[in-house]
């Protein structure tokens, strides 16, 4: 008897939730786009938050409405991607791949400290403290706002004081440039690498410059007059390459006094690569 | 009225069911690297708990008792969590989209929180009266949000300073955890029902 009663309460019990349930679904029904399903049965399901939204469901209503690439799924890789885009009919290689790129190289030997900070390690905070303790007030801080904001661990601080993007397993997300407080990552398109770029951001005037860092940007305009496509232009005491006009014939390198043009390709793809310094491997290219 | 502010006090310092009685590190350790993770999970875990306290307590006074049930009691109470737990997730999702993004994966995974389960099971063994069993739900939830709460302020900060490299990631966070729990002992013994 006692065991038809349990079965009995139990089954009520869960018939009466089973109906509430129902009915809350039916009362609460919302419109959802019918893609956003197909596109969440495409996702691989793991809701690991990689592609920096909550969940799954969360990134398919994004892809959905345009918000984000369908590549942006990260452990679903191309393949996902593909069918993402088959899914919904965006061009999948249309889709450009963008990379962070940081825009200083004056490490601590060539862009030295004015004063020792030993404050809390953060960009932010050492920067607002008397202008931060590097000597050029635009160079770059090397505490690490940027590899703490990356969700895909693909910037690291070096041993040189400045951050490494690793190329492949930055995904563009723009995460680092919003963190900078200096501003000096942007996102550019991969492109297979092509191009030169002017790696610095000081808008000082070039006798500023020389003063606080060997390789920053004197502004000597001589990269502006040599280039062959027109694709430098000052803007505000610096020099800035658009690269959809640079050709990567690299006139500019050799006759930059600082040094602080650099094709993209020596630029060094993870922190690994900081063996060979980047330096010495451009002027061997260039004889 | 004296009785339920010793409630109140009680689980949400001298018996928090976080750093006194352990329940809940799961969430308390998964949560709590970002304030407002932990807030939004904290006001999902209070809605939950509280609800389904009144619930399991309702059910198993008039139902399960009567029916000399008493041992369905873990099953039957983890059906009502489960389904209170859809019902919250059908309902913020028609009435605040925005709540429901913000609490994203958190909100389903409250059903896998045993602090719940706790709490519903603690307030039939302890014979609380209907009130008190509300309370000490509200209350309990409270002291799991403060738990959390704290913990994410204390990591946030943690990130910014200068850990040994032996002590990076989850073992400073570990130890945090015991020092916190440390320092809620000492409101051990402050109170008894």
């Amino acid at each position: 008897m006692q065991i038809i009663y349990a079965i009995i309460a139990l089954g009520l019990i869960g018939l009466v939730f089973g109906i509430l349930l129902s009915l809350a679904a039916k009362v609460f029904a919302v419109k959802v786009d019918p893609r956003v399903d197909k596109v969440k049965d495409i996702l691989p399901g793991a809701n690991c938050g990689a592609c920096g939204y909550a969940g799954c469901s969360q990134f398919a209503e994004a892809v959905v409405k345009g918000e984000v690439n369908p590549s942006g799924c990260i452990p679903g890789g191309t393949e996902t991607a593909k069918a993402l885009a088959a899914e919904l009919g965006i061009d999948f290689a249309e889709t450009e791949s963008l990379v962070a790129t940081v825009f200083c190289i004056g490490d601590k030997e060539k862009a030295p400290d004015r004063f020792i900070y030993e404050g809390v390690k953060n960009c932010a905070v050492a920067g607002r403290f008397y202008g931060g303790f590097k000597a050029c007030t635009y160079g770059c801080l090397g505490l690490g706002d940027c590899a703490w904001a990356c969700p895909f661990e693909a910037i690291e601080i070096g041993p040189h004081g400045l951050p490494v993007v690793d190329q492949e397993a930055c995904t563009g997300c723009g995460l680092c440039v919003n963190a900078c407080p200096r501003d000096l990552i942007k996102t550019l398109p991969r492109r297979s690498n092509q191009g030169h770029l002017v790696l610095c951001s000081s808008h000082d005037r070039g006798k500023s410059v020389s003063k606080v860092c060997s390789v920053g940007c004197i502004a000597c305009r001589a990269c502006v007059k040599i280039c062959p496509q027109e694709a430098i232009e000052m803007d505000d005491n610096l020099a800035v390459i658009d690269l959809d006009k640079c050709d990567d014939c690299g006139k500019c390198v050799p006759v930059c006094p600082p040094v602080t043009i650099y094709p993209r390709a020596a630029i060094p793809k993870k922190l690994a690569d900081l063996d060979q310094p980047t330096a010495a491997a451009v002027s061997e290219e260039d004889g | 009225m004296e009785r339920l502010l010793s409630i109140i006090f009680i689980y949400i310092l001298v018996e928090n069911f976080v750093l006194q009685r352990f329940f809940g590190i799961c969430p308390f350790l998964g949560v709590s690297r970002k304030m407002e993770t932990a807030v939004g999970m904290s006001m999902a875990v209070i809605f939950v708990m509280s609800m389904a306290t009144l619930v399991t307590w309702l059910l198993y006074t008039f139902v399960l008792i009567p029916l000399n049930l008493e041992y369905l009691q873990i099953v039957t109470f983890i059906l009502v969590i489960a389904s209170l737990v859809q019902l919250v997730e059908t309902t913020l999702r028609k009435i605040s989209p925005t709540l429901y993004q913000g609490l994203g994966i958190f909100l389903p995974l409250i059903t896998t929180n045993c602090a719940i389960m706790a709490v519903t099971l603690l307030a039939v063994r302890e014979e609380f009266a209907f009130i008190e069993a509300v309370v000490f739900g509200i209350a309990a939830s409270i002291g799991f949000s403060l738990a959390l709460v704290i913990m994410a302020g204390i990591r946030e900060r943690l990130e910014l300073a200068d850990v040994p490299d032996v002590l990076q990631g989850p073992a400073v966070t570990l130890i945090t955890a015991g020092i916190l729990s440390l320092a809620f002992q000492g409101f051990r013994g402050m109170l008894t029902l």
